[in-house]
């Protein structure tokens, strides 16, 4: 319990000291918060037209989708600001300054996550809040206790998997510092293109999507039930079951630190 | 106490050729080399001694030191640090030891060095006292009174330096390791910090091993020297056991050696 | 210089393709919910897409060139100064060659898959020689126009204290109004009529619309009026702000 306790010390410390870190530049965090809102604000914009163009896709609303897209926004910015530290760490790698998190007597990833948290990220956050609270009121959902519940385990499920995927990313620095724009398309790709639910690209991806990487656990399934499309229970948990992803990304940033001991690269 | 026994290390890097052709060539086929970082190497250090490990630049050295302070594993061998072997239980390994990587900061860039120090105590959960008691000591003895207070971004090299040491000393480990931790410094700062290391050791009884390029600093602060080259320790003794009663001045020293051992 | 790191560019090469595919794949959703609102040949928007993947780098208004922003906020760009050569025509080479170089390696790949996709997903012949021939006027003279505006950016970080947050900025603004999330033709007519006077519609979105005939003859001719002009416009802005701002440096001292 102490240890537990000196944890979360130890972490709001870190972000603290980012916070104090990132004042120093004002003008220049506005100016990207700013650009982080303006980023997601052009793709709601995107989909806000193709909407006025098309009624509906695949059976689903402007405002389902909308729904949809605020819950994938919120749990990618959630995600990003805590995990983000994953997301510069090929430049830790490359600089030898993993070598430091090592010779430190608290768990790496503690320490990654510390060493960047990324409140920039907030432009995203607060675009993602408004659109979650206009997403929420559009929707012409009656929201009773388990309606609540459900949105509630989307955006937990959500930010696990995301959370893993930076982890993923970041553990694959371990072993090459190439190639790792591939991982965009699970990362960036999954918020661009999750705005919609997942169904609508079709059944192979929506099998992908739900056994592979499982976004349609967080997005699709629980949407349905949430929209009166199916009154399957189950569909309200499948969210939390999504979390199992995190299990083999821990797995590989295990094995990877296991990798960086013994080859030093 | 420190020791190593016979321990190995080799790395495999990937050959990068120039020119387009071999470019597209390694787009298929890529080449690995073996390279011998560490061939058999032993020895062993007493609490509170004070060590020099030299040898030219690929010899080993950061490599003996990663290892030491729990960062690699070796390929064979033992070692072992207090009784303990570094790689199995990290945590409580580092909470010995200090590091200080001359060419690398430890401190946040931004905010005054103090911040980062404050940072530190909760990393290593230092207790409140303790880490007065340390603080105290080392500003005195480091002469940091006035850097505390500014960003690391404004400080001079010397004083970074200064500011770097003491991070790593704040939580009282029982042995330091400083990877050239005079380089790029002026001649004031130098003087300095050798000045402080040999307090440090004096007063807390620290073991410090040193890396580095600058002779003056193996004389100033160490009686033992351990040479290393290509992967072996060469030699294991005292300043006079090198100079070997020659009247030569150390850097000639150092690199008639290095000529007679073709490294 | 991309070919040293396989991995990276065949990731590169991937995710492109990964992408193109999901946006294909989001827009026949919205086809089936109703064709008849759709405001391009279904195949003229796989086209579209594809030829955006193929030749993303000579468009992507992101990938500026690090080693300016990097030489303007660390202050190295006093060095540059001292070469005997315009700074402006330097970089401005500079970032054609590259952006070349980027595209010349990842089309290939690309465009050789798309064109083995069935219609209409796949990439479909262009409308006509005229039409190719057009397209490949107009794709030099849009990667002219982006490497005119992301100069403009370069030198307006001189005179800001955060060239990383004008940059998102700007790129985020570029993206949107250039047809890189939806093409032009996907927005309500009147906005649409607005931004094609844009300079951000100089960019991508003529040179792909023209390939697959989606454009009639009177607005391919205004398209690439439209386009020298801007071309003049920004290189000239660009140009006078670069000498505001050597002068500036000169008298600051860097």
């Amino acid at each position: 319990m102490n240890k537990k306790k000196s944890s979360i010390k130890l972490y709001i410390h870190y972000i603290s000291i980012n916070i104090r870190c990132m004042m120093q530049y004002k003008s220049s965090f506005f100016l990207n918060v700013t650009g982080q809102f303006l980023v997601s604000f052009t793709v709601f914009l995107s989909m806000f037209f193709m909407f006025k163009r098309f009624s509906s896709v695949e059976g689903f609303t402007y405002s389902e989708v909308l729904l949809c897209f605020s819950t994938i926004l919120l749990d990618f910015s959630l995600a990003e600001m805590f995990a983000r530290g994953f997301d510069s760490f090929s430049v830790m790698v490359r600089g030898g300054d993993f070598d430091r998190i090592l010779v430190r007597p608290r768990g790496e990833i503690m320490q990654v996550l510390g060493s960047k948290f990324e409140l920039t990220r907030i432009g995203r956050m607060l675009q993602a809040i408004m659109m979650f609270i206009y997403g929420i009121m559009a929707s012409g959902i009656t929201w009773n206790f388990s309606g609540i519940l459900t949105i509630v385990f989307m955006i937990i499920g959500g930010t696990v998997v995301f959370s893993a995927l930076f982890l993923i990313y970041a553990s694959i620095c371990f072993f090459t510092l190439d190639g790792l724009e591939f991982m965009n398309i699970f990362t960036d790709g999954a918020k661009e293109f999750g705005q919609y639910p997942t169904a609508i690209y079709g059944k192979k991806i929506l099998l992908f999507t739900t056994f592979v990487i499982p976004y349609s656990l967080f997005q699709y399934y629980p949407l349905l039930f949430l929209t009166g499309r199916s009154g399957n229970i189950l569909l309200m948990f499948l969210p939390l079951g999504a979390c199992w992803f995190i299990i083999p990304a821990l797995m590989l940033w295990k094995f990877g630190v296991r990798h960086y001991k013994s080859s030093g690269s | 106490m420190i020791t190593m026994e016979n321990v190995c290390k080799t790395y495999k890097i990937a050959k990068r050729n120039a020119g387009f052709a071999q470019a597209c060539k390694s787009l298929f086929h890529r080449e690995y080399e073996t390279i011998c970082a560490l061939n058999n190497v032993s020895f062993t250090i007493n609490d509170g001694e004070m060590v020099g490990y030299i040898g030219p630049n690929g010899a080993g050295k950061s490599s003996t030191i990663k290892i030491l302070s729990g960062i690699l594993t070796p390929d064979s061998g033992k070692v072992l640090v207090n009784g303990k072997i570094p790689q199995k239980n990290r945590i409580e390994h580092v909470k010995n030891i200090g590091v200080v990587f001359g060419q690398r900061s430890q401190l946040w860039w931004d905010v005054p060095v103090i911040d980062s120090f404050e940072l530190l105590k909760d990393i290593y959960s230092i207790p409140e006292s303790d880490y007065k008691n340390n603080l105290d000591e080392l500003t005195e003895l480091l002469d940091l009174a006035h850097l505390l207070r500014s960003p690391a971004r404004q400080l001079s090299l010397g004083q970074r330096m200064r500011c770097e040491i003491a991070a790593s000393l704040l939580h009282s480990p029982h042995i330091l390791f400083l990877d050239e931790p005079t380089i790029g410094l002026d001649a004031v700062s130098k003087l300095a910090v050798r000045d402080f290391i040999l307090k440090q050791n004096k007063i807390h009884g620290t073991t410090v091993i040193l890396t580095t390029h600058d002779m003056q600093d193996i004389e100033a602060l160490t009686s033992r020297i351990i040479l290393i080259g290509k992967g072996r320790i060469l030699m294991d003794g005292t300043l006079d056991d090198i100079k070997k009663g020659n009247d030569n001045n150390i850097d000639e020293t150092i690199a008639e050696l290095y000529r007679a051992y073709d490294i | 210089m991309g070919l040293q790191y396989r991995a990276a560019a065949l990731a590169g090469i991937v995710t492109q393709f990964a992408w193109g595919f999901l946006e294909i794949l989001m827009f026949r959703a919205f086809y089936r919910a109703d064709a008849s609102a759709f405001p391009m040949d279904f195949s003229a928007l796989s086209s579209y897409i594809w030829l955006q993947q193929s030749f993303l780098a000579l468009f992507a208004a992101w990938m500026m060139e690090n080693d300016i922003m990097d030489s303007i906020v660390t202050g190295n760009i006093s060095y540059e100064l001292c070469r005997p050569i315009s700074i402006y025509n330097m970089w401005y080479t500079r970032s054609i060659a590259n952006r070349l170089a980027r595209a010349f390696l990842r089309c290939f790949p690309i465009l050789a898959v798309a064109v083995f996709i069935p219609n209409p997903y796949g990439i479909a012949a262009p409308a006509s020689l005229l039409h190719f021939l057009l397209f490949l006027i107009t794709l030099i003279l849009g990667l002219a126009v982006t490497v005119s505006f992301c100069m403009l950016i370069y030198v307006l970080a001189f005179f800001t204290v955060s060239a990383q947050g004008l940059r998102i900025v700007f790129t985020s603004v570029v993206e949107f109004f250039t047809g890189g999330l939806i093409p032009l033709p996907f927005f309500p007519e009147k906005m649409q009529r607005v931004m094609e006077l844009l300079p951000f519609a100089s960019m991508q979105n003529v040179a792909l619309r023209i390939y697959s005939g989606s454009m009639g003859g009177y607005e391919m001719k205004k398209a690439v009026i439209i386009q020298v002009f801007w071309l003049v416009a920004v290189t000239a802005a660009g140009k006078l702000l670069c000498h505001v701002a050597e002068k500036r440096i000169v008298v600051q001292g860097g």
